[in-house]
């Protein structure tokens, strides 16, 4: 493992979703991006941009009808079942939805047990793990024997990050997860997943429709669109001065907390409407 | 702090509920203990010194109660108690053969099934159907015909009858769950699909089961019976099918003969139906009925200030519950909003924003009521309002747009008919006049082919598309007032800064007064006119939207407008791959 190489590329992916009655999306049109160790690399885009679908097919959750996905210099796109299960060391996830992420029926110790216990670890390992994980994600000790319905949006979001933190890996997927959350806390998980990051020197993909909270989180930054990768580059670049006509609608589309700022902001957005429109 | 702390302990309680809402429900106990009873009755029979229920003593027949038979003899001189707890072994055991061989049957097809589609379910799914489609009767009378007259082998079969049941309710059950991430999750975890069922699928389908089982187990009782009774089934064995038909032949020598059997099947299925209603509500809807109580409202107290001749909101109180288990979330909440004005009403999740904009329509979820205060639109009050003058008012004065525009549109009509309805019902219109009107509306708000969408079903645009639909639907009664609740939260970035280009013009054209809940002070700095911060149901600052965006009062405002993250905001430098430790290995 020595080298320039990355930790994680994705090679011409795509990804074709079949619909009802022989109808099939292209959800992805080859594309190609790679995240190195210790790396947060920010993925923005649309609904229906493919944006999710990325991060599926890292997962094998969604299986890619072409490209290449290499992971440590092994291809993983398309794994027998066992080795997936291997890889479960290595790569893991955070969705966006706390509320269904985590089985309601099992109790906050049993979630977090679970990954460590399939990878072989003993009962009384795995569960004495489970107080460190609660405590590197800052909740309360005796949130194990709880049930997720009884913490908040931002508390199971914790839960959940703690699951994917749980085998220390090194790549976590990170699928909108700080969206379904209100804005105090949604800036203190941010924080604490680079926290996460700087300690432990996990690689983040992270999934979102928002340019602030890339910003925020991430070194590089990868625009899609309909399936497509528009722009790539540095953060500061592309989410201060995006070059693509589509990621500076996007900017210009985000409103700021400032009233005067905001109006410049709505015309500069007009003006981008009306050339994108004669230029058509 | 505090807060979270009381949730978690309402939470607690909760979850004692499923047993806790079981045993207050006393329908629900008494079936239970009468279902113990016939069961615990029936497996002590050979316990018990009881005559042999078969035992035939011809000189004893037909004889009332009395110490040696409590409940009497029937025509053969047997021992009717006797015959009523042996035989009620044979109907349970019955019954029980026949659920279980129905779980064994449609447990593992449904999850199969519902698990993995594909093939084996379109295969399952078939059988399931011509099972059901099967009459019943006729295929136990072939039964008989060709196997004897045995108990058990018709049981058996009627199993393989039910079980078409418990498929469709597992199936269901299991598709549901089938996509939740929390299956994603586990999978990336590396769980098997073996493990994934066995740990969070089964656990969805135990209570459905559970419940469908003491329906069953009801059905097959009365049927069984029903056999028995047709003398279908093996006459040699106590029954209490076999009871009835011989209590039946002699009704009218004894008529208790016919009562005994008949309480016992009675008193079982009922037992048992029962028993699943109770634990259907036990385990399904946890805790409804005591909060949909509401109260009467309290009078503001101070109405001595100025008021708004548009909306004004004075001590607004909105709470659940009434008596002991009234817990208020919006605390004495004042609002105003002159006409043409935007303001805009933020908070976090549990500040009450929603709550407040909800007591201003009169459209309060269940159980939620307005406890104090007023609220004044154009002069009149309303939180006195009957229901059917607040929906008055809704339809022409007050108009509402949603937070999911796509969930606020019915999928079994037409976009047209959605439109067209609200104008004919309210304004009168002709069919005509209200297609007309609709489709102009839909060219006003950007829609691109009118005459395309007034035809469309709802999941057949997008969820922008949706949003200027309903938007045009608000806009058509010339509202002096617009609602809108988080309109633009489900919103793509870039389509929510085209509805809110929509809304603004609207707003302006129409000298509308908008009333917006948003999260977002990026879209209050787009639109508003002043502001209104609230935190855990109380309002902690209002003012212009400049004044409040660039120089806050109150810490809680400052927080929030702090947290915002933005395109200013500085970025992280990548320390480079050396600072990985895991890169050795």
């Amino acid at each position: 493992m020595t080298g320039p190489q990355p930790l994680l590329s994705v090679d011409e992916l795509e990804v074709v979703y079949k619909g009802r009655g022989g109808k099939s999306f292209q959800a992805l049109k080859g594309v190609s991006l790679d995240i190195r160790a210790g790396e947060t690399v920010g993925l923005v885009g649309e609904s229906g941009s493919g944006k999710t679908t990325i991060g599926r097919a890292i997962l094998g959750l969604a299986k890619a009808s072409s490209g290449r996905i290499t992971f440590d210099g092994r291809d993983i796109t398309h794994l027998p079942h066992r080795e997936r299960r291997d890889l479960a060391k290595d790569i893991q996830v955070v969705f966006q939805d706390p509320y269904t992420s985590l089985n309601p029926s099992m109790t906050v110790a049993d979630i977090l047990a679970e990954p460590l216990l399939i990878q072989g670890r003993t009962k009384r390992d795995a569960y004495g793990r489970v107080r460190e994980l609660l405590d590197r994600v800052q909740l309360p000790s005796d949130a194990s024997e709880r049930l997720p319905r009884e913490f908040s949006g931002g508390q199971r979001q914790r839960v959940a990050i703690a699951r994917a933190i749980a085998l220390e890996p090194r790549l976590i997927i990170c699928d909108e997860p700080v969206s379904a959350l209100d804005l105090t806390t949604q800036a203190r998980v941010l924080d604490q997943l680079i926290e996460i990051q700087e300690d432990s020197g996990v690689a983040y993909l992270f999934v979102s429709h928002d340019l602030g909270v890339v910003r925020h989180i991430s070194h590089r930054v990868t625009v899609l669109y309909r399936g497509e990768i528009v722009e790539q580059g540095e953060v500061d670049q592309v989410t201060a001065r995006p070059e693509h006509p589509y990621t500076q609608r996007l900017f210009m589309s985000a409103p700021v907390a400032d009233v005067t700022q905001q109006r410049i902001r709505r015309e500069q957005r007009r003006q981008l409407a009306t050339e994108g429109k004669n230029t058509r | 702090m505090s807060q979270t702390t009381s949730l978690v302990a309402a939470a607690r309680a909760k979850r004692e509920g499923a047993v806790g809402r079981f045993v207050r429900d006393p329908l629900g106990v008494v079936a239970a203990l009468v279902v113990v009873f016939v069961i615990i009755a029936s497996a002590i029979a050979p316990l018990l010194p009881l005559p042999d229920p078969g035992l035939t003593v011809l000189r004893d027949a037909m004889q009332p109660p009395s110490a040696d038979h409590l409940l009497g003899t029937d025509s053969s001189g047997r021992d009717v108690l006797s015959r009523l707890l042996w035989g009620g072994q044979v109907n349970l055991l019955g019954a029980a053969l026949a659920v279980a061989i129905a779980l064994m049957v449609g447990l593992p097809t449904g999850l199969i099934a519902g698990y993995f589609g594909g093939r084996f379910d379109a295969v399952a799914n078939w059988f399931n159907n011509l099972n059901m489609a099967m009459p019943g009767i006729v295929i136990l009378l072939a039964v008989r015909a060709v196997a004897g007259p045995s108990v058990w082998v018709s049981m058996a079969v009627f199993g393989v009858l039910l079980a078409p049941s418990v498929f469709r309710i597992v199936r269901a059950s299991v598709q549901a769950v089938r996509n939740e991430l929390y299956v994603d999750a586990a999978r990336v975890s590396g769980l098997g699909n073996g493990r994934i069922i066995g740990r969070h699928v089964l656990t969805v389908v135990r209570a459905p089961v559970i419940i469908q089982t003491a329906r069953l187990g009801s059905i097959a009782i009365a049927i069984q019976a029903g056999l028995e009774f047709l003398g279908i089934a093996d006459s040699s064995l106590p029954s209490w099918g076999s009871m009835l038909n011989e209590g039946f032949r002699r009704i009218f020598v004894d008529p208790m003969l016919v009562v005994w059997p008949s309480v016992a099947i009675g008193l079982t299925t009922m037992g048992l139906i029962l028993l699943g209603n109770a634990m259907r509500d036990a385990l399904e809807d946890g805790g409804s009925g005591s909060t949909t109580k509401t109260g009467r409202t309290a009078p503001a107290a101070d109405g001595s200030a100025p008021r708004s001749p548009l909306l004004s909101v004075r001590e607004l109180e909105v709470s659940y519950g009434t008596g002991e288990e009234q817990k208020t979330v919006v605390q004495r909440v004042d609002l105003d909003i002159e006409p043409g004005e935007v303001l805009g009403l933020v908070g976090e999740s549990g500040s009450g924003k929603s709550q407040t904009a909800f007591s201003v329509l009169g459209l309060l979820p269940e159980g939620g009521w307005v406890s104090r205060g007023s609220v004044l639109f154009e002069g009149t009050e309303l939180t006195g309002m009957t229901r059917r003058q607040r929906g008055r008012l809704r339809g022409t004065d007050i108009a509402y747009i949603p937070q999911e525009p796509l969930s606020n549109l019915d999928p079994a009509y037409r976009i047209g008919h959605q439109l067209t309805e609200p104008l004919r019902a309210t304004q009168g219109m002709s069919r005509s006049e209200a297609r007309e009107l609709a489709l102009s509306l839909l060219a006003r708000v950007g829609i691109p082919d009118p005459e395309a969408t007034f035809r469309a079903y709802p999941h057949e645009i997008s969820g922008g598309m949706a949003q200027r639909v309903l938007i045009a639907g608000a806009v058509a009664g010339k509202p002096k007032l617009l609602i809108a609740d988080e309109p633009t939260t489900a919103l793509d970035v870039t389509v929510q800064a085209e509805v809110l280009d929509l809304l603004r013009d609207l707003q302006q054209e129409n000298e509308m007064a908008v009333l917006l809940v948003t999260h977002n002070f990026g879209v209050v700095a787009d639109i508003c006119d002043r502001v209104t911060v609230m935190q855990a149901g109380r309002i902690v600052e209002s003012g212009s939207v400049e004044q409040m965006l660039e120089a806050p009062q109150d810490d809680y405002t400052r927080t929030l407008l702090d947290s915002m993250l933005d395109s200013g905001g500085p970025v992280r430098a990548y320390a480079g791959e050396e600072t990985d430790e895991g890169e050795q290995t």
